[in-house]
């Protein structure tokens, strides 16, 4: 059963230097505050696994959290670069990453590869594409039934998958709703998960094909208002457009970044506190 | 803007829309491709299918999304299902009939980069990589690509080749075992270009008004063919620039900004 806990006792407890660690919502219900709170309490040696690394993985990267990065899309959405991911690969600051590269259908069966507990992910892709040259983790299988030469990925196993829903029940059953990427695959993947929430309810009078993670695949589930800002909740409140527009500058300068993230993410107590200080 | 009165932009987006028939199933990427895609649906394709690789199905935004997973792609959609499924079962299940597409570099087979300028390990500028497009360019049943056209993005090699067009020319994809039949159309902001029948090599099919043979030579890394009936594009008609330009304006007052639809 999931553990009801606060953002800072659960990733104390369940994320440790040196993790593999999958952070998913796919612009949607992207875990901001959970990512802070890894920056604050300065986790180091992370593979960091996400489709699209997007700010939030920018924030981690050049916080110093990262030695590995797995991803398939690395861009500011509708914005631009990812500044702090370019200046880790281009320049090695603030420490060298390694990246493994993949497509977005490969790294989505590679989550259900991993939440199916299957060695590998089988599909139709990256015939005549070039990153299986650089990624030696891409390669092929012929079908056992009609030849047809085709892609096999490793599935994706992280050590802690942290998600963002709209509402848990106070057993911890999680539900979310709108664009839901494959954050229920990624959860079922890892051997431990933590789930930041909108609000805790007493019932949440969910249809009978909505998306539950029931309590059992939890661990910690943690209400964190607002958790998902600058993306957004469906349900809740948007995107903060003009903030990713705003990042875009505040990450291009590493000063002007380090002394964000200090501000910010370092002098604030928690994300409501990161919240007040954002609002000035 | 010119006598005429649209913008070399426009003429791109206006001419890209056009070559989205109406009820095609059309798996869209973010940016030039979904304005073309939303712009087709609002004037003469209301029946096209738009699926977005986060997972709505048959959505119909009020605004251009910003991200490839705004809300109101959500929203509006007749579905929404998870990534993994529209990659597996909608996009590899051969349901899609149109791949729409951007690139930042593009070589004379339509093969595409998103990856990376330079050297992959060493690179000059890291791009955002594949997303999506690999699979789309491959299992899409056709596909259409729409970009700004310079010499730096029209190359002879490609630094990186992430998404397959027609590969090496002739049946050289058909060959590698795609099953999409890969790039039928190249819309720019000067000129339409088509690949050659037999060589797969693209070639201009019509240009854009007031654009020359040598604008786009001068645009284009290679030397770039032209078809013997090579014609002119229509301009847009009123109707279209005023649904477009309509489309950007409530994009930009949602976004808060002007250039969300590029």
């Amino acid at each position: 059963m999931a553990k009801i806990t606060t953002l800072s006792d659960a990733v104390r407890d369940l994320i440790h230097d040196g993790d593999i660690v999958a952070m998913e919502g796919f612009t949607h219900l992207i875990p901001f505050a959970a990512g802070h709170e890894i920056i604050r309490q300065r986790k180091r040696d992370l593979t960091l696994i996400r489709m699209t690394p997007d700010i939030i993985y920018d924030q981690l990267i050049g916080a110093g959290c990262a030695r590995k990065l797995i991803f398939s899309w690395g861009g500011n959405p509708g914005v631009g670069s990812l500044h702090r991911l370019r200046d880790a690969v281009e320049k090695q600051w603030p420490s060298p990453l390694a990246i493994e590269e993949h497509s977005h259908a490969d790294l989505a069966n590679a989550y259900v590869a991993g939440a199916s507990n299957l060695p590998f992910a089988v599909m139709r892709g990256y015939a005549g594409c070039e990153l299986p040259k650089y990624n030696e983790t891409i390669k092929t299988i012929d079908c056992p039934f009609t030849g047809e030469r085709l892609a096999a990925v490793p599935a994706i196993r992280p050590d802690v998958t942290v998600i963002h829903a709209q509402m848990a029940d106070r057993k911890g059953n999680v539900l979310l709703w709108g664009i839901l990427g494959v954050q229920k695959e990624a959860v079922l993947a890892a051997q431990r998960s933590i789930v930041t929430v909108e609000e805790i309810v007493d019932d949440l009078e969910a249809w009978p094909n909505a998306c539950i993670l029931p309590s059992w695949v939890v661990n910690c589930v943690c209400e964190v208002p607002h958790g998902a800002t600058p993306s957004y909740a469906h349900g809740y409140y948007q995107r903060d457009n003009v903030f990713y527009r705003a990042w875009d500058e505040i990450s291009r300068d590493r000063d002007r970044f380090t002394a964000w993230i200090q501000r910010h993410i370092i002098e604030t107590k928690d994300f409501s506190a990161y919240e007040r200080v954002l609002a000035g | 803007m010119n006598e005429l009165n649209y913008t070399t932009d426009e003429m791109m987006t206006v001419t890209a829309s056009r070559t989205l028939r109406n009820g095609a199933v059309c798996f869209v990427g973010i940016g030039l491709p979904s304005t073309a895609a939303n712009l087709a649906r609002l004037t003469h394709a209301p029946e096209v299918v738009l699926i977005y690789e986060s997972g709505p199905i048959g959505s119909k935004p009020h605004v251009l999304p910003l991200s490839i997973g705004d809300g109101d792609l959500a929203e509006t959609a007749d579905t929404v299902v998870s990534t993994p499924e529209i990659f597996r079962y909608w996009l590899q299940g051969g349901r899609v009939d149109v791949g729409f597409l951007g690139a930042a570099q593009l070589d004379r087979y339509a093969n595409i980069n998103t990856t990376v300028i330079g050297d992959y390990w060493k690179p000059k500028v890291r791009l955002p990589g594949a997303g999506g497009a690999p699979e789309i360019s491959s299992s899409a049943k056709e596909v259409l690509i729409i970009v700004k056209q310079s010499a730096r993005t029209f190359v002879e090699k490609l630094d990186f080749l992430t998404s397959v067009g027609h590969l090496r020319g002739g049946d050289s994809r058909q060959q590698a075992g795609l099953p999409g039949r890969g790039p039928v159309a190249v819309i720019t902001d000067l000129c339409v270009m088509e690949p050659d029948a037999q060589t797969k090599e693209l070639h201009v099919t019509r240009l854009h008004p007031g654009v020359t043979q040598d604008d786009v030579r001068k645009a284009t890394g290679w030397e770039i063919k032209f078809s013997a009936e090579c014609g002119t594009t229509e301009v847009p008609t009123a109707s279209e620039l005023t649904t477009l330009r309509d489309l950007q304006h409530r994009t930009s007052v949602a976004h808060g900004r002007t250039s969300a639809g590029k």
